[in-house]
């Protein structure tokens, strides 16, 4: 059985701790290196190869055994059942879904019953996540009241109250001159808007993407056009306003190219993929597989190969598991009738060390988009190995093979595209504030 | 009492018809001669064997019907099985029981076949996996409908002597039509040449890509056709939303004498009903002498029993592994 630290232990001071024989990744500063690292009061004290052997006294010591150490991964994208769905998930099960996933950080979305659009919750939910969650947990504030789109929320005292930015979920804002406002407004608390961009009424009743799988399944299609259509609308908001834009969830490389004649303008715009985007396409819901019903729809090939060549190259800042936990009675349904959302914060790395092990994109850069990017958006501590830095990290090994078996997930709901899959690459321990709160192996009295 | 389902090189093994996507030509052809045979056995007026004497077929219907279900229902009675007709309108399904539910509180009535009729595409493929009886198709929403097809082809075949080399126009509402979709498999693995004609908006996405020539010209698209098969035109698609009327809709759109006189002077007309008069097809051409229409019904019920008698054979229980299933 795999150990998980509970809550309560995290709130002692973390022992003196010092990792050695490690393969030490930093993708921010380019480091790739042998060496080791000491943590101190939930820091890191210092790194270097000159600890790679060398256990300074007083320290705890864990042997890596020359896996990676690399920083914890910063999750912006994560649905959680806490509040009003606990069956699905709450903020301990989503938790410990992330610390076996090697996710230190996870912003959880404003869809919850009731929506996080009012101080109060936001509240609740830091005061939940500190006593029940084993990862740092950040509240994502709605935009608009109740995700309705029709009246801004408070957002200045939303971000005061801990609110790391503004999503409006699943729900786009239809109504231009609410999102032209939000935007305004937003900017002078310099307040992040990530916007989920699809056009309701061109996507209609669809539920995957428009295209010939869709016309020979008889399932109304999703064309891109609803999601360019509705991003190129904000960027002109954006530029209008000056805001600080993030588009969480693009699907195709039309929007890639949208987001990259934005900054060349000089907009305040970045962009992230799930990484079911980049790892599945249209084909896998052939037939009717509702467990790969997503939102957006999976794209086809072409686009996929496009997406993940958009993060190679750095047009994408950050990827996301977009963990959205349903259960059989949302999924197992018709397809049409059947709810959106895979979970993912379990599988997110090993899927990513796919698009490593094909050579498509460089570890490095992979790690990035999930540790160092979204921590500079959301002007996190965490996301790097540095001195000073949160002891916030995740060991791995990369050559580990593995299947993905739903019953061993930890999440509450076991709704993953990656079901049965083979992996390559498993966390072996996850550390939250010097704390060890995941190992696969059973910890003994003495690491 | 004459047997029509040959044990030689009878091609169709399956036990359920769910999708006409991955017919083969002589898995149709056996199914269509079993058809025509019984069809004769009904037109002499002798019995029918009773392939299904002892055995009970559900008539699960969760969208009204009155065609399909009653034609169903008549070829399992000619075939000698008990016959329930669930009536959905008035069940537990309106109180809120999912699809699977159902499935299972009707597979535990140990049926031996469950015809299913839904308004999702892939709902009758998800009930499948889900029981331990035969399934057939009686259309699940845009997706497959295919007793309906072979019944067109069985007709087409009857009256052209062949399907293969024909070409056959498809002219309505193919973007949402089960019709289509399952005529285009079939008459495609039959060799047909198949067109479809539509106005853009009820045109399914990447046309080209389903085996098919795409007209927007009625004139055009049925120029020279051996077989105009029409398709009903939802009232609810006139108003605006995919037509901007029905008077544009039947002048562009409608089969009248003036289109008609555009394809081959032996072209057969069909339509799988019912009919909207003077929406889709004018009246005197559904009352044409060349109008099908009503041994298109009478190949439904023939169609029928030699489905119901094929599905049959297949023992209960060996229908429950299919791939790509998921473990929910």
């Amino acid at each position: 059985m795999p150990f998980f630290a509970r809550p309560p232990e995290l709130a002692q001071p973390p022992k003196p701790t010092v990792l050695i024989n490690a393969r030490l990744i930093d993708p921010d500063s380019g480091r790739d290196e042998p060496g080791g690292l000491l943590i101190e009061d939930g820091k890191i004290l210092d790194l270097g190869p000159s600890f790679r052997r060398n256990a300074p006294a007083g320290y705890q010591v864990i042997d890596c055994q020359g896996h990676i150490v690399a920083p914890g991964l910063i999750d912006m994208q994560v649905f959680t059942g806490e509040p009003g769905s606990e069956h699905r998930e709450t903020l301990h099960t989503a938790s410990r879904a992330a610390a076996a996933g090697g996710v230190t950080t996870m912003i959880v979305m404003p869809d919850t019953k009731p929506v996080i659009d009012q101080v109060a919750l936001v509240d609740f939910t830091l005061r939940r996540a500190r006593d029940n969650a084993i990862v740092h947990i950040h509240p994502m504030g709605a935009m608009t009241m109740g995700l309705a789109g029709d009246e801004m929320t408070e957002i200045g005292l939303l971000k005061r109250a801990g609110a790391i930015a503004f999503s409006n979920g699943k729900q786009s804002i239809m109504n231009t001159r609410v999102m032209h406002q939000v935007l305004q407004y937003s900017r002078d608390f310099d307040a992040l808007i990530a916007h989920f961009a699809e056009d309701a009424f061109l996507a209609g009743s669809g539920s995957m993407n428009a295209g010939e799988l869709a016309a020979r399944s008889g399932l109304s299609g999703i064309p891109k056009e609803a999601e360019t259509i509705i991003l190129e609308r904000d960027l002109r908001l954006v530029e209008l306003t000056g805001a600080r834009y993030h588009a969480p969830t693009l699907s195709c490389p039309e929007s890639v190219a949208a987001i990259r004649r934005a900054r060349a303008a000089g907009l305040k715009v970045t962009c992230g993929v799930s990484i079911n985007h980049l790892t599945l396409n249209e084909n896998d819901v052939v037939p009717y597989r509702t467990f790969y019903k997503v939102r957006p729809p999976l794209r086809g090939e072409d686009d996929r190969a496009a997406m993940v060549r958009a993060v190679q190259n750095g047009d994408v800042d950050v990827i996301v598991s977009s963990h959205d936990p349903q259960d059989a009675d949302t999924k197992r349904r018709p397809f049409a009738e059947a709810a959106d959302g895979a979970v993912g914060l379990e599988t997110m790395l090993a899927a990513a060390m796919r698009l490593h092990l094909s050579g498509d994109a460089d570890l490095k850069v992979l790690l990035r988009a999930m540790t160092s990017g979204p921590a500079d958006l959301l002007g996190l501590d965490g996301g790097r190995l540095q001195k000073g830095a949160a002891a916030d990290l995740v060991i791995f090994d990369a050559q580990a093979p593995w299947v993905v078996n739903r019953d061993d997930l930890n999440s509450r709901s076991k709704n993953s595209p990656f079901d049965e899959s083979k992996m390559q690459g498993r966390v072996i321990r996850t550390l939250v504030a010097g704390h060890t709160v995941y190992s696969y192996a059973p910890l003994d009295n003495n690491s | 009492m004459t047997d029509f389902l040959t044990d030689g090189d009878y091609a169709f093994s399956h036990c359920h018809l769910l999708t006409c996507e991955k017919l083969t030509a002589p898995e149709i052809n056996s199914l269509l001669d079993a058809a025509d045979l019984a069809a004769e056995l009904s037109r002499r007026g002798e019995g029918h064997p009773h392939y299904l004497a002892g055995k009970t077929l559900i008539n699960l219907f969760f969208e009204a019907s009155t065609r399909t279900q009653s034609s169903f229902e008549l070829a399992a009675k000619r075939l000698g099985a008990d016959v329930l007709n669930m009536n959905v309108s008035t069940s537990s399904v309106q109180k809120g029981e999912t699809l699977i539910d159902t499935a299972m509180t009707l597979n535990a009535m140990r049926p031996d076949i469950i015809v299913v009729r839904h308004h999702a595409a892939g709902a009758v493929q998800l009930l499948a996996e889900k029981v331990d009886c035969s399934v057939v198709n009686a259309g699940d929403g845009a997706h497959q409908h295919p007793t309906q097809a072979l019944l067109d082809a069985l007709t087409i075949r009857r009256e052209k002597g062949r399907v293969g080399g024909l070409t056959v126009a498809i002219c309505g509402d193919i973007k949402h039509s089960r019709v289509a979709r399952s005529n285009i498999d079939v008459l495609n693995s039959l060799g047909a040449n198949v067109r479809i004609v539509a106005p853009s908006t009820l045109m399914p996405s990447a046309p080209d890509r389903l085996g098919v020539t795409a007209f927007t010209d009625m004139w055009e698209g049925v120029k020279d056709a051996d077989v105009v098969m029409m398709l009903r035109l939802q009232v609810e698609r006139m108003g605006g939303t995919f037509v901007p009327s029905q008077r544009e809709y039947f002048h562009f759109f409608g089969l009248d004498q003036d289109k008609l006189s555009h394809a081959k002077p032996d072209a057969l007309i069909m339509h799988p009903g019912p009919m909207n008069r003077g929406v889709e097809i004018a009246s005197t051409v559904a009352d044409h002498p060349r109008s099908v229409i009503q041994e298109q019904v009478e190949m439904g019920l023939a169609i029928r029993m030699a489905v119901l008698a094929s599905v049959a054979r297949t023992p209960r229980g060996g229908a429950r592994t299919l791939a790509n299933t998921q473990r929910y």
